[in-house]
């Protein structure tokens, strides 16, 4: 692959931790820093900040001379559907019960797949969700409702 | 004979028909819990306190110790047959054990794991029962420049190891340090990097990170790549080692034990540190370092022994001290306290039905193992047969439950699914993820002894080079560096020598 500016992973590492540490230290600069003797709450955070920063100008003085590119491709899809059934599973196990949870977050989640088969699937979800809710819930004792509102 | 008493006694503990029942649930519902990718030891016990509540104390602890057992070695399994590491300890066993499962050696791999294991198991409770009073007695000797300096080797060590690119595995130490730190202060009381989130003032639990970036990040990154992604169809043949695996792995075990042992009696260095440890000592003593990575059975062997070794002997400053020398062993000291029992060097005198009896279990834990796992070992391999687009909606639930049960909270998940995105980054960007893993554990300790040395110096840092355990400690720490990173100048060099005539 060819290597360029934007697909070079050494320069995006090295402005990651840049950026990570520069942060680290603005936001620690309201900790007092203290001294050598009684260190303050700010005195490891400044210094892990100052750290990350060396350490990514180094690897960003090495992706500008022989960088290397990066490999394969983002699944976007599998990249915005899985963080989106973890949220949905937090929220409706708050609202909905075990078992909504579940349902929506096997199948939901299974979708991220470019293989998804609808039936195999939904089949999957249900299985899956009454084993866990056999070994989870009435086994374990695990204290969620299966669904809110009905026990 | 005090040792023969002591153990005689433990014993008549532990083989109460009772105990051995809480014993055999603890490792059979361990494994279980711990063979699914993405729960580790601390997501399995965390899930499975509460059912040791109504049971007595000895009985508890008992129990909770066969459960930890069972989630290691469900971990290392689930590490070996599908690359997913469920706590850091496990991220070697992946190296080598996922390359032998691809090679169609699951099996082999799967009983070295667990006959490392009980060797380990067997040394250690032996250690324990012999040497636990007096090697207690050394780690107390040790002061924050010791403990301090100690962590850093490990670290380096851990970073040195995480790849080719020691600057990146380095950066990531840093930044899991830097993680570690979020929540409250422990001596000031002030909230970090908490940006008014009062979630974020207990700090982010390990769970959330590992299982964000271990497996969420790993799953989107698999369904990104399904060419590069695990391949679960190669034919498993032979489930027993040969007689060669046997013999190759025998010293491997046998170090990796001793390594485990010394490392586990010192209090703040995880399993992750002596298996990292022991996976880099057998590659330098290998004949031929280059098979590592490559499915060499001693990559599996000597780590998995170690972590073992080192998970049981922690239990010696957890015990004695009353500090907890691991995450896992923080969760034993709470069950410990739900019991009633203040943990310290009491227990040992106090309770010692308790000690001795948790000290013969371990024995009878890590016996009952083998004879659970090797017959089980097909059992686990059929995990191997179900297709990747089933596997992963069923390791997303299983770690969801995990997650949540920890707080019964959502946040935790909102956390997860960042991390799983930050995760996937750093898999794109090369920042390999396990060294930031024992950065973040080991953050606030370290943060803690470097204070406390800086103290007990008054604010002079040559502390930790003018005591001699300390200077040890350090004069390794930059041994490793320099070892490690000569012979990556000499590839390098000579890749530039080579391409420069062309």
């Amino acid at each position: 692959m060819k290597l360029t500016l934007s697909n070079n992973k050494d320069i995006w590492s090295g402005l990651m931790l840049i950026v990570i540490g520069a942060a680290a230290i603005l936001v620690a600069r309201n900790y007092p820093f203290g001294t050598a003797l009684r260190m303050g709450p700010g005195f490891f955070p400044v210094v892990l900040g100052g750290l990350l920063i060396v350490f990514g100008l180094t690897i960003l003085a090495i992706g500008l001379r022989q960088g290397e590119s990066m490999a394969g491709s983002w699944s976007l899809r599998a990249l915005i559907i899985l963080p989106l059934s973890l949220v949905l599973f937090g929220l409706l196990m708050e609202y909905a019960g075990f078992v909504p949870a579940m349902l929506v977050l096997i199948f939901g989640s299974a979708t991220a797949s470019t293989e998804f088969r609808f039936v195999e699937v939904l089949l999957f979800s249900i299985g899956l969700t009454a084993l866990s809710v056999a070994v989870f819930v009435w086994a374990l004792g695990l204290p969620y409702p299966l669904i809110v509102g009905l026990d | 004979m005090d040792l023969f008493n002591n153990l005689i006694f433990g014993f008549s503990v532990a083989l109460s028909l009772q105990n051995l029942l809480y014993c055999l649930i603890g490792v059979t519902v361990g494994t279980l819990i711990g063979v699914l990718p993405g729960i580790g030891p601390l997501g399995t016990i965390a899930i499975l306190m509460p059912i040791t509540y109504g049971v007595p104390p000895v009985g508890a602890l008992i129990m909770l110790a066969g459960i930890y057992y069972g989630a290691m070695y469900g971990g290392s399994t689930t590490s070996i047959l599908v690359n997913l590491p469920g706590e850091t300890a496990s991220v070697v066993t992946c190296i080598d054990g996922y390359q032998m499962a691809r090679q169609g050696r699951a099996g082999p791999a799967l009983a070295i794991a667990a006959l490392g294991s009980f060797f380990a198991g067997t040394v250690c409770t032996l250690i324990i029962a012999l040497f636990g009073p007096p090697l207690a007695e050394v780690a107390l000797k040790f002061g924050a420049p010791e403990y301090f300096s100690l962590m850093l080797m490990g670290l380096v060590a851990a970073a040195v190891l995480a790849g080719d690119n020691i600057t990146k595995a380095l950066a990531m130490v840093v930044m899991g340090l830097l993680l570690g730190i979020i929540g409250t202060d422990v001596n000031s009381g002030m909230a970090r990097y908490s940006f008014g989130i009062p979630e974020l003032t207990d700090g982010i639990g390990f769970i959330v990170i590992a299982v964000g970036v271990f497996a969420i990040g790993e799953i989107v990154l698999n369904l990104g790549d399904p060419e590069e992604r695990a391949v679960f169809t190669n034919k498993v043949t032979g489930l027993m080692p040969t007689k060669k695996d046997l013999k190759d792995s025998f010293w491997p075990i046998v170090r990796g034990t001793g390594i485990g042992a010394f490392l586990g009696v010192l209090p703040g260095t995880g399993p992750a540190i002596a298996s990292f440890s022991s996976y880099m000592v057998e590659k330098k003593l290998a004949k031929d370092p280059s098979r590592f990575g490559k499915g060499a059975i001693e990559g599996v062997a000597g780590p998995e022994s170690a972590n073992n070794a080192d998970a049981q002997c922690k239990f010696i400053p957890t015990l004695t001290l009353g500090i907890p020398a691991s995450a896992v062993m923080a969760l034993m000291l709470g069950a410990l306290t739900i019991q009633g029992i203040a943990p310290g060097p009491q227990v040992m005198t106090q309770k010692p039905d308790l000690f001795w009896g948790l000290v013969a279990s371990m024995w009878i834990g890590n016996a009952m193992l083998v004879i659970l796992n090797l017959p089980l070992i097909g059992l686990w391999v059929m995990l191997l047969k179900v297709p990747y687009r089933l596997l992963f909606p069923a390791i997303m639930a299983f770690s969801c439950i995990g997650i949540y049960s920890v707080n019964n909270s959502p946040f935790e998940l909102y956390l997860t699914a960042l991390f799983g995105i930050i995760g996937l980054a750093w898999a794109k960007l090369d920042m390999p993820p396990a060294p930031m893993l024992l950065g973040f554990v080991l953050g606030p300790l370290m943060e803690e002894n470097l204070r406390r040395a800086l103290l007990i110096s008054r604010g002079d840092p040559t502390v930790f080079f003018t005591r001699p355990i300390s200077l040890g400690f350090m004069i390794a720490t930059v041994l490793i560096l320099v070892i490690m990173v000569l012979p990556a100048v000499k590839a390098r060099r000579a890749e530039i020598t080579d391409a420069a005539p062309t």
